[in-house]
């Protein structure tokens, strides 16, 4: 006879509402688990996305995405020509916001050549770039649909297709336009300022640089070898693709990573506090059950039984209930929500060993009652 | 009268029990000798703090006396120092107790409360199942045998709490107020039952009360002041 069983069935409604609370609780530990991972997913993707092995940047600098970097792009094909380097491309990245149906929308703005590296690997609905100018792949979390246009700058984009996950660690949706337009966008002035500065005499800033080149290397060639080589131009520096992404995450996102590591360990000490004191009451609850039980003959095992499996149920329900209302709105949330199966299997345990311990405090308040408590009407 | 040949199911020889040291010590027992036999209804009668609970909780074993000896069913269990090493199953093979507020696990129904003891003593659980439906139709409560203890009535209740008493058929019953929720019809009932299973099964019943309703129900009637069995009241019937 499970004893455990039997008091959750008895007490169904508010062991489910225990549990509801609970599950909320657990919606948000893997909500904050899932925006770590999204964060750290979000920043390596926009780095991994042109599948480069080697990023040219200005002397002196982290790169396009620690600080800003200007590279003549006429350097490309002298990187091109590296032994060892099989393709090269050009690439810039810049931060706008467009307006759109009324509210503005903030952009992480990537531009590529077409043919060449830096480009969408994998185009979700319609097609990449085709024309010259005025189109865009965007990815899906700026609510964009193909088809549809967005002013950047002056000038107005046609969607021609979409792209998942590809955001900026900051968390703004990517797009994709053309190196020559993305060149324009950075560096064109709005009508005034570019009348002041023709009437000083002044030319336009030129589309000569861009934020980095990026290179593919033979397999059998070593990319720190080649990095080596860059580096003897003395106003070019390069970094191997593990170096930047070591770069991104030890640098970029490592403030915000530690903030939401920090608060995801707050969350889990609440938890931990919260199940502790679940378990407590309840078995403080049942003492005068526990004494009678003691009266009537049984064992420790059965008193320990009843109270750690009701906790294990607690935390078991609790954790399903979180994960599949975490299922159910993690695409509802404005930055992405990544959950592996690693997270929910860590929480499992975490939350398994926390149950068990939890449960000791009551199991300890019981072990401690008088059987003769019973006793007494 | 009393016929002393038969066994002797509960035997104190002097027990005592104080609290504290010093100027603080209270003598709840002093010194008692108690031989209680098979088939014997006894009542334990005296004032709050008389130590009858004291007396009852030592023949439980669920408080150690602080010296003299403890005979329970013919085994010696304490001797200035409890002489078995698991009470809770000593409890489980030779004791039942009654409660004066019943005290049945309110989520088990009244099948399982009496089940649940014969499993905790090894029985299977269709054997635990079978032998609790036919304690609870011999105490005239097996048509309530499903249902949960909030639904059942005092007497009711009562019922099931004997039929668990006396599932693993003790030597010894225990009974604290066993009637002190009930009214007089019901208790003499109750106590008529409890007469006839301790002829049934020779067992002895020790039961504290308060109730002057029943006292005709008892053989032997103990009163307890100040620590002391201080009058064998006589054989009541």
């Amino acid at each position: 006879m499970n004893l455990a069983f039997r008091d959750v069935r008895h007490n169904l409604f508010r062991f489910l509402l225990t549990c509801l609370g609970l599950g909320l609780l657990m919606t948000v530990v893997l909500a904050m688990m899932g925006i770590y991972n999204g964060l750290v997913a979000d920043a390596l993707n926009i780095v991994k996305a042109p599948q480069a092995d080697l990023w040219v940047v200005e002397a002196d600098t982290q790169g396009p995405f620690a600080e800003a970097s200007q590279v003549p792009n006429a350097t490309r094909d002298a990187v091109a020509r590296l032994y060892g380097v099989t393709q090269a491309g050009s690439i810039t990245y810049q931060t706008v916001e467009a307006p759109f149906e009324g509210a503005t929308m903030r952009l992480y703005v990537i531009g590529y050549e077409r043919g060449r590296l830096g480009g969408p690997q994998t185009i979700t609905e319609g097609r990449g770039l085709q024309a010259s100018h005025f189109e865009m792949v965007a990815d899906s979390k700026t609510g964009l649909t193909p088809g549809e246009t967005l002013m950047l700058g002056r000038n107005r984009f046609a969607v021609v297709g979409l792209v998942r996950d590809t955001m900026n660690s900051g968390g703004d949706p990517a797009v994709f336009l053309t190196l020559a337009d993305a060149q324009v966008l950075q560096t064109q002035l709005a009508p005034p300022a570019a009348r002041v500065q023709a009437a000083r005499g002044g030319t336009a800033p030129g589309g000569a640089t861009v934020a980095a080149l990026i290179a593919r290397l033979d397999p059998s060639v070593d990319p720190r070898s080649v990095a080596q080589t860059v580096r003897q131009w003395k106003h070019l520096s390069a970094l191997t693709q593990a170096e930047q992404e070591d770069i991104l995450i030890q640098s970029v996102v490592d403030k915000a990573r530690k903030q939401i590591g920090l608060f995801l360990g707050i969350l889990l000490t609440v938890s931990a506090v919260v199940i502790a004191l679940i378990i407590y009451t309840m078995t403080m609850e049942k003492l005068k059950q526990i004494a009678t039980l003691k009266l009537i003959g049984a064992p420790d095992r059965v008193i320990i039984g009843l109270i750690v499996q009701q906790s294990v149920a607690l935390g078991a329900v609790g954790l399903t209930l979180g994960l599949g209302l975490i299922l159910l709105v993690k695409d509802y949330f404005p930055r992405r929500v990544l959950l592996e199966p690693v997270n929910a299997l860590a929480l499992t345990g975490i939350i398994l060993v926390v149950c068990v311990l939890a449960s000791g405090l009551g199991v300890r308040a019981a072990l401690k009652v008088d059987p003769a408590t019973a006793l007494g009407g | 009268m009393l016929d002393d040949s038969r066994r002797v199911i509960v035997e104190i020889k002097s027990v005592a029990k104080h609290y504290g040291e010093g100027d603080a010590r209270v003598d709840a027992l002093r010194n008692l000798d108690l031989k209680v036999h098979a088939g014997e209804v006894v009542a334990l009668l005296g004032p709050s703090g008389s130590g009858k609970t004291t007396l009852l909780n030592i023949i439980g074993c669920i408080i150690d006396p602080s010296k003299g000896q403890v005979s329970l069913d013919g085994e010696m269990v304490y001797d200035n120092k409890w002489l078995r090493g698991d009470l809770r199953r000593l409890r489980l093979d030779k004791i039942g107790f009654i409660f004066q507020a019943h005290n049945l696990l309110p989520f088990l129904n009244a099948t399982d409360n009496v089940a649940l003891v014969l499993q905790l003593a090894g029985k299977t659980a269709a054997q635990a199942q079978a032998r609790a439906v036919e304690l609870l139709a011999y105490l005239e409560v097996g048509n309530r045998a499903r249902a949960m203890p909030a639904l059942l009535s005092g007497g009711e209740a009562q019922r099931v709490a004997i039929a668990r008493a006396l599932a693993n058929s003790p030597r010894i019953i225990l009974a604290d107020e066993p009637t002190a929720a009930l009214d007089s019809k019901r208790a003499g009932i109750v106590m008529d039952l409890l007469r006839k299973l301790a002829a049934e099964q020779e067992a002895c019943i020790i039961a504290v009360t308060h109730d002057e309703k029943i006292l005709d129900r008892f053989d032997r009637l103990f009163n307890l002041r100040d620590g002391r069995l201080e009058d064998i009241i006589g054989d009541a019937r």
